[in-house]
């Protein structure tokens, strides 16, 4: 599997702004740098949960560090990978290959920590 | 602030190193910090990290035009140009000019959830970015430990941090990391097992209320470096690390004499004074004239043209110059043409250290040939004897360094004996001359000795000390009976000298006078034998005279007599008979 360039939406036009609960967008934004495995298995990760918990009202961009490094000051990003929840507030940091589905979600709150 | 040559000593023995620009600290690292590695500058909160920091970054541009990087973990860029702008550090202009690049790199722990693995490449990009943007050849990390705090996994952080220093020595850039310090060991998070070529660890500590900030090299690989705690002072130019004691005794000598401003004085130093960048201690107890010598010997350098800095203790510029003008010496104007500078303080205003570290920066700010410490006896009452003489002795070297010509006075306790300062340092000092006071017939009277002088042929004689409203006079002393005299001792034996002159040739003139009156008696008696002697010759020859007369009676009385008898005729008269009158031989 390869990874989007740089902006990819992947929220499927059918599911669109009908979706349940809210008309709330989730904007990620998943800093990477260069196509290395842990970045990777990141945007796996990461496109595995939305789909199963926010499909059709998430967007992810995808940033390359490498290609932008001048990006990484806007995000304050230090490790890599860092995901970034800009929408909704408050922003969120999720650092790591998103391996751990159960921290991720506790990380965007889309469940309680327990 | 002047920049400082180098000798290439330390590039010869294969470390290059990269000059900080920070007064001192280049001394005391023999050229500066390890090039193209990182160094690690720990301390507590507050003892000037950032500030030493950055001016490695901005000395670094502005003197060397080498561009850096200054990546900020715990203040931003704002709050960092606002910070060191009160010391004169434009960042603003320098970023401008792409002589800087500041990055505040902000964690905050409670926007992050840790899954997974990760790494630090984002620092790593941010931080190449930096780097390449501007060629920076410098970079300084404040404080990577903060990382600690917003990072929970330390195995990843110490192998992404060993990682960084590594990236960074490939990189090539000359490196700060400032680190805090820990309880019992140098950095609150090991960072020094990372950074292994040079630490520099500073110290802020406050001693019998008084606080002095100290530098100390704990390390430097590969090279010589002081190894002691060295002041160092935060003012509104930046960090100052006092020059100390020079790691060699490498001053340069120098042959050139200058004047005391007392040319007999002068006459005294082998006649043309003290030596350019030697030591001069005046001592002597209260009241002898310490500081009016102090001042003729200012007021000689500005009179040359050079520049004289002043350091007094005990008196306030107004002071000094009011009393030295009653000494016909007037030193305002020099003041006002920026030949001469006054520092006034109290000694108890601070530590020694700082104190050095203010008058190793004031020299060095002023540049001045001739320094004056007045006096440094005062300094005893805020250190130890010992601290004393190991802040003089590191002055000593600094002044040396640099030629000045000093002259410290030294208050000399009236009880002691008076070969002994205080202080001790006369082992310091070149020339030392001694000022005291004698009591003599109920008076007290200055004189002066050269206890020593070192490479110079010196007097050895003491001389009458006068301080009058036209300066220092030096006037031989007589000698009496009883030892050294001064004052009116003095003159009293001035006077009695002359007397005695006077009544000598008294004698003198009565001896020649009997003399000429012998010889007039003497040629009265010639004169006697001489009448005598004519009476004499008189009578011989009246009876000469009477002796032909009656000769010729005779003859007369016999020829009558023949003619008479009618007898033959008389023999004939051959002559008259030669006969020596007066005048003739006796």
């Amino acid at each position: 599997m390869s990874m989007p360039r740089r902006r990819v939406s992947t929220s499927a036009p059918r599911s669109g702004r009908r979706s349940a609960g809210s008309a709330e967008r989730w904007e990620l934004r998943l800093y990477v740098a260069g196509q290395t495995p842990r970045s990777l298995a990141a945007f796996a990760n990461l496109k595995q949960i939305c789909e199963s918990h926010l499909a059709g009202k998430y967007h992810i961009e995808v940033i390359d560090l490498v290609k932008n490094p001048q990006l990484a000051r806007g995000d304050q990003i230090v490790a890599i990978p860092t995901l970034v929840r800009r929408l909704p507030p408050p922003l969120k940091k999720i650092i790591g290959d998103l391996s751990n589905t159960e921290r991720v979600l506790v990380g965007l709150q889309l469940r309680a920590r327990q | 602030m002047a920049k400082r040559q180098y000798t290439p000593r330390s590039a010869v023995r294969g470390l290059p190193k990269c000059p900080t620009g920070i007064q001192g600290i280049d001394e005391i690292t023999g050229g500066g910090l390890p090039q193209g590695r990182p160094t690690l500058v720990c301390g507590a909160a507050g003892c000037g990290k950032t500030l030493l920091a950055m001016q490695f970054l901005v000395r670094g541009a502005t003197d060397y035009h080498e561009p850096g990087v200054f990546m900020a973990f715990e203040e931003t860029a704002e709050e960092l140009t606002k910070n060191v702008g009160s010391l004169g550090f434009n960042l603003p202009a320098l970023i401008r000019r792409k002589l800087l690049f500041v990055d505040y790199v902000h964690v905050e722990r409670s926007e992050i959830e840790e899954t997974g693995e990760y790494d630090l490449e984002g620092l790593f990009i941010r931080l190449g970015l930096a780097i390449d943007s501007i060629g920076a050849k410098r970079v300084v990390l404040d404080t990577v430990e903060s990382l600690f705090a917003a990072l929970p996994n330390m195995l990843v952080l110490r192998a992404e941090l060993r990682r960084l220093f590594r990236w960074l020595k490939d990189k090539g850039v000359t490196v700060i990391i400032t680190a805090e310090q820990g309880s019992g060991k140098l950095t609150r998070h090991d960072l020094e097992e990372y950074v292994s070529d040079c630490v520099l660890r500073l110290d802020h500590r406050v001693t019998d209320l008084v606080s002095t900030r100290r530098l100390r090299v704990i390390k430097y690989r590969g090279s010589v470096h002081g190894t002691n705690e060295y002041p160092f002072l935060i003012d509104e130019t930046g960090i100052f690390v006092l020059p100390i004691t020079s790691l060699d005794l490498q001053h340069p000598a120098s042959t050139e004499r200058i004047s005391t401003g007392i040319s007999r004085l002068d006459t005294m130093l082998g006649g043309r004074g003290y030596f350019r960048g030697s030591t001069v201690l005046v001592s002597g107890t209260a009241g002898t004239g310490k500081s009016s010598l102090a001042a003729h010997f200012v007021d000689a350098a500005c009179r040359r043209g050079e520049r004289c800095l002043y350091f007094a203790f005990e008196e306030s510029l107004n002071q000094i110059t009011r009393n030295m003008h009653s000494i016909g010496l007037n030193l305002l104007p020099w003041v006002r043409k920026g030949r001469l500078h006054f520092y006034a303080a109290r000694p108890t205003l601070g530590g020694l250290e700082q104190h050095l570290a203010a008058m190793g920066k004031m020299i060095d700010t002023f540049r001045p040939h001739v320094v004056v410490l007045d006096p440094i006896t005062n300094f005893v009452s805020v250190g130890e004897v010992a601290d004393v003489k190991s802040m003089l002795m590191r002055l000593v070297d600094a002044l040396k360094r640099q030629r000045i010509t000093t002259l410290f006075t030294s208050l000399t306790a009236g009880d002691g004996a008076l070969e002994q300062t205080t202080v001790g340092i006369s082992s310091l000092m070149d020339t030392w001359l001694l000022l005291s006071s004698t009591e003599q017939n109920g008076e007290r009277n200055r004189g002066l000795y050269v206890i020593k002088s070192r490479g110079m042929a010196h007097s050895n004689q003491i001389r009458e000390f006068l301080i009058t409203d036209h300066g220092i006079e030096l006037i031989d002393v007589s000698l009496g009976p009883g030892g050294v005299l001064t004052g009116s001792a003095r003159l009293a034996q001035t006077a009695h000298e002359r007397d005695e002159v006077v009544a000598r040739r008294q004698v003198a003139e009565r001896r020649q006078h009997d003399l000429e009156r012998k010889h007039a008696a003497l040629d009265a008696q010639i004169a006697v034998l001489r009448a005598e002697y004519e009476r004499e010759a008189d009578e011989v020859q009246d009876s000469i005279v009477d002796l032909q007369q009656r000769e010729q009676r005779t003859q007369v009385d016999r020829a009558a007599m023949t003619r008479q008898r009618k007898a033959d005729k008389p023999p004939a008269m051959r002559g008259k008979p030669r006969m020596h009158t007066k005048g003739g031989r006796k």
